[in-house]
């Protein structure tokens, strides 16, 4: 199953003069598993796109299916909705307000009305996959370094075992081990568990190196969607709409210009370094 | 002595419980001793918790340390009559942006500080626009904040710092929220204040790539200052940096990978154009040598 928007639009402050047409015309299949990466300056959509995929916006015109139903329906469950589809907003550990770490992460699935007994599981399992240490757990969650912090909090949204778990740049603030820590959390969650990763990200190397497709928005529409590799070729668009390309692909474009004959199409350092490596060596 | 130096410089936190029994004593910043000198870019790293801003929070006398003592352009911050004036010397921007701007137009934010300072109307308009000019935000100033990008943003804040024509500036984490185009210009405008108006610079930041241009690095850890030196000396110790939960640029990075590997290239590249540079020069040899 999967997520799918058929011609959605968004229409902020629609019947005053200062209206704002935030998303204009999206059409995206995401299907079961997919590690996305959402990337685009401030104010070119993203926020408000996320925001639909749980039901937090409703689409001015067009639909969004999850797993076949419309969530615009009359009847469909939004409650539901917003357990499966997790959205972990920017600095999520401003949301942390328990007394103690366990009990925050509780907070969610207690209110799904699960029994005391599968809550604790699920508080308990969430915990574990975010990768915080147990001693923490009783711990207030205001002691905790910023990196742990955060982990408490996107923990908090897997308790509810999403099926899509949306991530609003979740590095933003860390140092640069916290980073790949979360990062690196991330990828093996996807692979024990196989849900549906969005990344929103302002770091093109950690989009380069992570995920299995980018989708590129500016003013309301999808630019560019297809895999790293192909995205980052267009780095001179990108930098016209206020991205840019990791580091990784000037340095081959230079070098390929110098005429060294390397693809100047790598984008990780070890994509790089193996294509350079095979010409030097 | 330089613009801002400390001698063993010791912060605490105390953390109390509701009878304000100590309950814990956190100790953020321990015998810090540096000297900055005027018209220097200064950049400071480390994890999150190493000290970086309870340090930077000192420079304004926001903080007074709890041991030893810092001086701002010759002042001691304990002075409580001097608070003022270390204020105006030494400008602080934090990390988000839409916690610092006030006025309701662009202008009117940037001439809080002059006028708060008392200065006459006419010099306060002067300075809102050299301000304005210097960090390239001259033709949004009639804009109201919350039409403006994070970027954008920043650069006010900055041009509000300026306009109390500090000699030092310190940035907190200024990028850590903004798009690459945004992290872009707020660079782009530190770099010249530095280079043309000889402003003092102290740069908190979690991006190497940042910094490369600075004057001097000092990395924290544990409150301590663990290393320092120049760009180039900092991001040759590329295992020490990972150890303290840093990273190097990615062309470092990739350098550094490449040597692994058994390719002869020199420490700590830090540009684009040294790295293609110092490749070519590798792949010519390699072909002479064949």
């Amino acid at each position: 199953m999967a997520i799918i928007l058929d011609h959605v639009s968004h229409v902020y402050g629609g019947d005053t003069t200062l209206s704002v047409k935030a998303l204009n015309d999206i059409n995206l299949v995401i299907p079961d598993g997919q590690f996305i990466g959402l990337i685009g300056h401030t104010g070119s959509g993203k926020s408000t796109l996320v925001q639909h995929l749980n039901g937090l916006l409703k689409a001015t015109s067009g639909s969004i299916y999850f797993n076949g139903q419309d969530i615009d329906d009359k009847d469909y469950n939004r409650k539901e909705l917003r357990s499966k589809v997790g959205l972990v907003f920017q600095y999520p550990e401003h949301q942390l307000f328990e007394s103690d770490v366990f009990s925050d992460v509780c907070f969610g699935p207690k209110n799904l009305g699960l029994s005391k007994k599968e809550t604790e599981l699920r508080a308990y399992d969430a915990l574990r996959k975010v990768g915080l240490p147990e001693e923490c757990f009783y711990q207030s969650p205001f002691d905790l370094s910023g990196g742990q912090k955060r982990r408490v909090a996107i923990a908090g949204v897997l308790a509810m075992k999403p099926e899509v778990l949306i991530l609003d740049e979740p590095t933003a603030g860390l140092d640069p081990k916290g980073r790949e820590e979360i990062l690196e959390q991330i990828v093996k969650l996807r692979e024990e568990s196989g849900i549906t990763i969005i990344l929103v990200s302002h770091s093109m190397e950690d989009v380069a190196e992570y995920v299995d497709r980018i989708l590129v928005m500016n003013h309301g529409e999808v630019m560019y969607d297809d895999v790293p590799r192909e995205v980052f070729k267009h780095y001179k668009e990108l930098e016209s709409v206020g991205l840019a390309a990791p580091q990784v692909t000037y340095i081959m474009h230079k070098l390929k210009a110098a005429g060294l004959g390397v693809d100047e199409n790598a984008t990780t350092i070890s994509e790089a370094c193996e294509e350079i490596s095979k010409v030097l060596l | 002595m330089g613009i801002i130096k400390t001698d063993k410089l010791v912060f605490e936190y105390i953390r109390r419980d509701e009878d304000g029994n100590v309950e814990g004593i956190n100790r953020a910043v321990d015998e810090v001793t540096l000297d900055i000198k005027q018209g220097d870019f200064i950049a400071v790293l480390g994890h999150n918790g190493s000290g970086k801003s309870t340090l930077a929070k000192h420079m304004n006398a926001i903080l007074c340390p709890t041991e030893g003592t810092i001086w701002v352009d010759g002042r001691d911050t304990r002075e409580e009559d001097e608070v003022w004036n270390i204020r105006q010397t030494a400008g602080m921007v934090f990390q988000n942006p839409d916690n610092q701007i006030i006025g309701q137009v662009v202008e009117e934010d940037v001439g809080f500080g002059p006028e708060n300072m008392g200065v006459p109307t006419k010099e306060i308009w002067e300075r809102v626009e050299e301000s304005l000019k210097a960090v390239g935000m001259y033709e949004f100033r009639k804009y109201s904040p919350n039409k403006l990008s994070g970027g954008q943003k920043q650069r006010v804040s900055i041009a509000g710092v300026l306009a109390m024509h500090p000699k030092c500036i310190v940035l907190d984490e200024p990028t850590a929220m903004l798009d690459p185009n945004g992290r872009k210009d707020v660079i782009r405008a530190i770099r010249a204040l530095n280079d043309v108006e000889n402003v003092t610079v102290i740069l908190i930041t979690h991006y190497m790539e940042e910094i490369i241009h600075a004057d001097k690095v000092f990395v924290m850890d544990e409150g301590k200052i663990a290393m320092q030196g120049t760009p180039k000396e900092i991001f040759s110790q590329v295992e020490a940096l990972k150890a303290l939960r840093l990273d190097v640029p990615q062309v470092t990075l990739l350098a550094y990978e490449l040597q692994k590997k058994g390719i002869a290239l020199p420490d700590s590249i830090l540009s684009i154009e040294e790295f293609t540079k110092e490749v070519m020069h590798y792949y010519e040899q390699k072909g002479r040598k064949a």
